[in-house]
């Protein structure tokens, strides 16, 4: 019986080996295996506006040029070269000899194909900002693309670096833009090989692809992506060696890795600020009086919560924009923690204890919880409005809060053009609606001298800052959790090259 | 009899339609899905845009009316995020969540039904205490945390089971564990119930009497008599497992119907959420009559009426 006994565990466990999972890590096959919490919602570049379907299309398509994140210089890509005519005018000379995906040779018509469709309504591109700078395209001879725009646009050159891919003319009027979600065809390092669209994709190092870009020589040779929406899921598939590299994880998380030996933590700086905006055009709020706004402004104690939410000695912003932006002015006006100016300030502007604000938070999770806190010290109540992000924008623009927690990632360019301050320019995007400070805006947005624009913006900043219409807070970091033998690290501008992992 | 399965029918179309009307109003009631399609990153003349493209900016009774109009001739229209036809997408994730559905109900059944029959057989012994423990663990167990602890157990210390996605066999038996635990405990408690009622009844003493083994007592005579509300039951659990298991899908990243509809409420997919919720209604409706049905073939007195 004893005997039988045995034999039936003995079984057992061995069912149980066979079930084993093989333990693939991808540096055993040159291959990576990574995991997003979102899913991806098409492959076709400019229908999509999720960052993941964003990285992903960065590793298929290319732009005429690119920005080396280290330098902050615009260097080639599928353009050879390229020379500033006028304020208007760029000359794109095209690579010789690129292939796409189906072998198929990138030529002028190409780039010109997808700049002219592009730019058109029709086309419908998700980022009208991306495109609608565009006036048009023409062949000036077989190398040579000149492009125009409507008006001199200062990210012109931001804007094709990464967010403009080129596709085949060819096959785009083959397959259309149903066959460019299902099918890409591009010019990038790497080239769909297999997906089932929202689970998983499945990506091949291109051996077409040329040398000279910022993407080439790709190290690894397979990428496969999983779409995997619950954290607990992904830590476990990461330390089980079923993944190589999962991110976007949490600070509170982080911790837990950090012990050990296989794994290891990259946390990047990117360009997403976070800040309180204060809306001083809210009928009968307090705020409209900009010693109230100060009043606010002293009383955030932001060091305190920085290291509380964003680790211990995280750096706080002074205005509202990211230091490493072309055109930040960090010496502006600032306001440290001081209580007892905020009550003087408050009392002084005539502001009665008991007085209600609200605030729409769309942020940091508990930082609107110590804001009413801190608040509440000085006898003001803060009512926190949890909705959904619809409502809350609608609302919002539609001034029936005093405050809105909030954060912008700049589309990751690093200029502040793109920094929220470029949005105060009288639109409705503008929730300030000062005409000065819009004026200011709109000169320095069309403004193609640098100088001249880095002049208009300190300007901007500190105007911002002296009328104390923000409380700026910090710059986010992103955490990236991979194997301790990959070599990759999250860029500023929120996007992951792949393209230049390896495997140590 | 023709005439009651036709008006059930009726009220059912009805009903159908009233919960597509209510679920459409509920999704601009959550805000402009301009604003949630068009991305948190979106400038006010993305949203503008948005909503000319897609005619959010018509009355949403007309809206509704377009859409119903478009369900009635055989098109559910095309997701506005994966930029598909809605009906191919709802194929694949329905065939995944069904399949995962049935095998946990399988293994409810298996589980609870067979438990339920001892512990009312025997009340208030070891084994009915047993019971009601699993029962009650099962009850207040939150899903996510037992699909947690599974992974942690069978793909962390012993990494004998993949943690996610659908890639083999394997895949599926600790999802299906999850949801089918889920289900058990209301199954088994009344099989039990129903076991104790009909094991006092007048017939049984009367087939004991008449010297009838045990096991064709139990099994022939009180389990048909005390199944009757289990197939209601459990018809109601697998129209439930079809709709409602998004978080067991969500934690083990298999992408099914579950998951498929909370993703698309988030993203204010309304052709896509409106499918969804006219096939889950669909599947009440469906599952209900034939549980009917099956409890008519059960019991002939039903079949008489």
């Amino acid at each position: 019986m004893k005997w039988k006994l045995k034999t039936k565990l003995l079984a057992g466990v061995a069912v149980l080996a066979t079930l084993s999972a093989p333990a693939f890590a991808g540096k055993a096959d040159n291959s990576l295996n990574i995991a997003f919490s979102d899913e991806i919602e098409t492959l076709d570049y400019y229908q999509t506006a999720d960052r993941p379907g964003l990285i992903v299309g960065r590793m298929l398509y290319d732009g005429l040029i690119s920005k080396d994140q280290a330098t902050g210089e615009f260097v080639p890509e599928l353009a050879e070269s390229f020379e500033i005519i006028s304020d208007t005018e760029i000359d794109f000379k095209i690579r010789p000899g690129v292939k796409f995906h189906n072998d198929q040779i990138l030529t002028a018509d190409d780039v010109v194909f997808t700049l002219n469709t592009i730019k058109t309504p029709e086309f419908n591109a998700r980022y009208s900002i991306a495109v609608n700078w565009i006036a048009k395209a023409e062949k000036l001879d077989d190398a040579t693309v000149r492009l125009t725009m409507t008006a001199p646009n200062p990210l012109a050159l931001e804007m094709l670096a990464g967010n403009i891919p080129i596709y085949s003319k060819a096959y785009w009027d083959e397959a259309g833009a149903e066959g460019m979600s299902k099918a890409p065809v591009g010019t990038g390092p790497y080239k769909l090989v297999a997906m089932t669209p929202g689970v998983s994709f499945e990506l091949q190092r291109f051996d077409g692809y040329y040398s000279g870009g910022q993407k080439a020589d790709a190290a690894i040779e397979k990428i496969n992506i999983k779409i995997i929406p619950e954290k607990n899921t992904q830590y476990i598939e990461l330390m089980n060696g079923n993944l190589d590299w999962i991110w976007r994880v949490p600070t509170d998380d982080v911790e837990r890795f950090a012990s050990r030996p296989n794994l290891k933590v990259d946390t990047t700086p990117i360009m997403r600020i976070e800040y309180l905006e204060l809306n001083p055009n809210k009928v009968d709020s307090p705020l409209a009086d900009v010693r109230v706004r100060k009043a606010i402004n002293y009383a955030v104690n932001r060091q305190q919560m920085a290291d509380a939410f964003m680790g211990q000695g995280h750096p706080l912003i002074q205005s509202l924009c990211n230091p490493v932006q072309f055109g930040c002015e960090t010496d502006v006006t600032t306001y440290d923690y001081n209580p007892d100016k905020a009550a003087e300030l408050l009392a002084e502007a005539g502001v009665e204890a008991g007085t209600s604000l609200t605030i729409v938070p769309n942020g940091t999770e508990g930082v609107a919880e110590v804001i009413k806190s801190s608040l509440e010290s000085l006898g003001l109540n803060l009512d926190i409005t949890k909705l959904q992000v619809a409502v809350a924008q609608e609302q919002w623009y539609g001034n029936m809060h005093d405050i809105a927690l909030t954060n912008w990632g700049a589309y990751g360019i690093g200029d502040v053009s793109m920094s929220p301050a470029a949005y105060l320019n009288g639109t409705a995007d503008d929730i300030v609606k000062d005409p000065a400070l819009a004026a200011l805006v709109n000169e320095a947005n069309t403004t193609m001298d640098r100088e001249r624009r880095a002049s208009l913006y300190s300007q901007i900043f500190k105007t911002i800052a002296d009328e104390a219409y923000v409380v700026p807070l910090w710059t986010r970091s992103i955490n990236a959790v991979m194997s301790s033998d990959l070599g990759l690290s999250v860029g500023p501008d929120e996007f992951v090259p792949f393209y230049d992992a390896t495997w140590n | 009899m023709l005439r009651y399965v036709l008006r059930r029918f009726a009220i059912a179309c009805l009903l159908m339609l009233f919960v597509s009307f209510v679920a459409y109003i509920l999704l601009f009631a959550a805000g402009d899905p301009a604003v949630t399609i068009a991305g948190a990153e979106a400038k006010s003349d993305d949203i503008a845009r948005v909503r000319e493209l897609y005619g959010f900016d018509r009355p949403i009774l007309i809206q509704y009316i377009d859409w119903l109009w478009g369900v009635l001739g055989g098109d559910l229209g095309t997701s506005l995020y994966f930029k598909r036809p809605v009906a191919g997408l709802l194929l694949e994730r329905f065939a995944i969540t069904a399949k995962l559905g049935a095998l946990a109900l399988t293994l409810a059944l298996l589980v609870a039904i067979p438990l339920g029959v001892i512990a009312g057989r025997k009340p208030n012994t070891l084994i009915d205490r047993f019971a009601l423990l699993l029962a009650v663990v099962g009850q207040a167990m939150p899903s996510f945390w037992f699909a947690l602890l599974l992974m942690i157990l069978f793909s962390v210390t012993f990494p004998i089971l993949p943690a996610s996605g659908l890639t083999s066999w394997r895949s599926y038996i600790m999802p299906v564990i999850v949801l089918g635990y889920f289900s058990t405990p209301a199954i088994m408690r009344l099989t039990r119930s129903g076991m104790i009622s009909a094991l006092e009844a007048d017939y049984i003493r009367t087939a004991r009497a008449m010297g009838l083994p045990e096991r064709k007592v139990l099994f022939d005579y009180a389990l048909r008599n005390a199944a009757l509300p289990i197939v209601s039951l459990a018809s109601a659990e697998f129209g439930f497992m079809l709709a409602g298991s998004i978080i067991v899908e969500n934690v083990f990243a298999i992408h099914g119907a579950g998951s498929l509809a909370w993703e698309s409420i988030a993203r204010a997919d309304l052709p896509t959420v409106q499918a969804l919720v006219l096939c889950f209604s669909l599947f009440y409706v469906v599952f209900t009559m034939l549980a009917d049905i099956l409890n008519a073939l059960l019991d002939p007195r039903m079949r008489a009426r």
